[in-house]
């Protein structure tokens, strides 16, 4: 026992064996990805930026049920609502401070029509606080924006809801 | 007039052999990073230049670019000369090494006396720099890295008397010329693995790189250093673990020769040859940071004293006494 263990010593043996793990994972595939060019894959229930999704008419999903409202935990959504000429009630203020959230995604799952959702985004990060109070007219920008995927996403996770 | 003349000679050689070492310099800590991340299956430095070649240049910039913070209670002179001597000595060093048979800037007949001294100097720039702070850390990472480069100086010395037994000159040409036969590494291969790692100990790379270990002693004697100094005294750093290689190639892998002396290989230059043999072991060497852990400061003593010393002179008894008793002495 004692003689081995010398001579594993002295042929230095962990050392070598381990130098030849370090030359055959010095040529495999590498597991990160160069960020900014190459990204990873997210989820359909990825929960990111928010975004206020329209029908295909043009007409916004919102009914200003409030639910979101009731249910953030955060208390992050500020919703004022109104009637429009047509009779309809609509939002006229939908603010979300993304700063407060959580991105729990309880407003994606409280809202009965599927107006508010959180999408795949996540890269918004700004260089001032204010930037990331967001209103009405920016959800409702990033919901036109991405709505090609929004819809995508919220079809293929539909059996699972 | 004369004088001028050869002082511009000089200074014109001095150039032609430090700007490319210099450069190799910043291009070796890419490799090193390079390789340390390869290992660990990450990309590393990838993106400034071709495969990032000129990540070191972007770093060089940045560092010129920082405050340099001295602190109140320092010994000023000192402070700023410990980086300055540590560069210093890492690079005048280079001017013994033989990259031909004439191509050496000077070729004197104690080449390898002279780097022994100056890597020897080396570890002044260190405890000054680390005494000049003031404060603990860069403190206690000095004296533990004095305490290691002399340690391991005194197995590298018995090393080189190894491999100047068999060869009867300190000239560097000449070693490298009495290799012609058969390198070093194969008759002395034992030396030539304690030599590696106590090359690894003398530069302070990993795993004895107890002088900065991040963990207990923040950054070493490197700690109240910033901007460019800081950025000399890594220059310095690697300058050294250039020359450790170039030493240790010379010594046991038979320096500018060629491995075999036929027609296709002979068309090589040999100062090429010499740099493959340097870039071989500093893979070696990047490869050992990426996979040994710290060696605990007792291990570190004791590692070099009660195994290297013995070893290496029991080995030096046994390279005398064969070569004495087979006749093989060289003759002066």
């Amino acid at each position: 026992m004692k003689i081995s263990r010398f001579l594993k010593t002295i042929l230095m043996t962990d050392f070598i064996s381990g130098l030849f793990i370090a030359v055959k994972e010095l040529f495999k595939q590498k597991k990160t990805i160069n960020y900014p060019f190459e990204k990873g894959k997210i989820s359909p229930r990825y929960r990111g930026e928010h975004a206020l999704r329209r029908y295909p008419n043009g007409e916004e999903r919102c009914i200003a049920c409030k639910l979101c409202e009731a249910v953030c935990p955060a208390q992050a959504i500020t919703i004022e609502s109104s009637e429009r000429a047509d009779g309809s009630r609509k939002t006229t203020r939908y603010d979300i401070d993304m700063m407060k959230c959580i991105y729990c995604g309880l407003c994606e799952e409280s809202c009965p029509v599927d107006a508010i959702v959180q999408g795949p985004n996540f890269e918004f990060s700004t260089e001032t606080r204010e930037e990331l109070y967001y209103t009405k007219e920016k959800l409702l920008d990033n919901g036109d924006r991405w709505e090609n995927v929004l819809a995508a996403n919220i079809k293929s996770d539909n059996p699972y809801r | 007039m004369e004088y001028l003349n050869i002082i511009f000679q000089e200074s014109y050689k001095i150039l032609f052999l430090l700007v490319p070492v210099l450069v190799s310099v910043a291009m070796i800590v890419w490799l090193d990073r390079r390789v340390w991340a390869f290992v660990q299956k990450r990309q590393g430095p990838n993106v400034v230049g071709p495969f990032g070649l000129l990540q070191s240049l972007a770093d060089a910039l940045k560092y010129i670019f920082k405050e340099i913070i001295i602190p109140a209670s320092s010994n000023k002179v000192i402070f700023i000369l410990a980086p300055i001597i540590t560069m210093t000595l890492a690079l005048i060093a280079w001017a013994v090494i033989p990259f031909g048979l004439e191509q050496v800037l000077a070729d004197i007949n104690v080449g390898i006396l002279y780097i022994f001294a100056v890597s020897s100097l080396g570890v002044y720039g260190i405890i000054m720099g680390g005494w000049a702070s003031n404060s603990k850390y860069p403190f206690l990472g000095a004296i533990r890295s004095a305490a290691q480069m002399v340690s391991y100086e005194v197995s590298i010395g018995i090393i080189i008397i190894n491999v100047l037994l068999c060869v009867g000159s300190l000239n560097l040409n000449d070693i490298v010329i009495a290799q012609k036969e058969m390198w070093f590494v194969i008759p002395l291969f034992p030396m030539f693995v304690i030599f590696f790692i106590s090359a690894l100990a003398e530069t302070n790379r990993p795993p004895f790189d107890l002088p900065e270990a991040e963990a207990e002693l923040v950054a070493g004697y490197q700690t109240e250093y910033s901007g460019m100094m800081y950025a000399m005294f890594w220059l310095g750093e690697y300058a050294n673990i250039l020359l450790m290689c170039a030493l240790g190639s010379i010594l046991f892998l038979g320096g500018w020769l060629s491995p075999i002396d036929l027609y296709p290989f002979n068309l090589i230059p040999g100062a090429l040859w010499l740099i493959f043999k340097i870039l071989f072991l500093f893979i070696l060497f990047a490869l050992v940071k990426a996979i040994v852990p710290r060696y605990r400061y007792d291990q570190l003593m004791r590692l070099g004293w009660k195994i290297f010393l013995p070893l290496s002179l029991t080995y030096v008894v046994l390279t005398a006494s064969y070569l004495f008793y087979f006749n093989l002495l060289p003759t002066i």
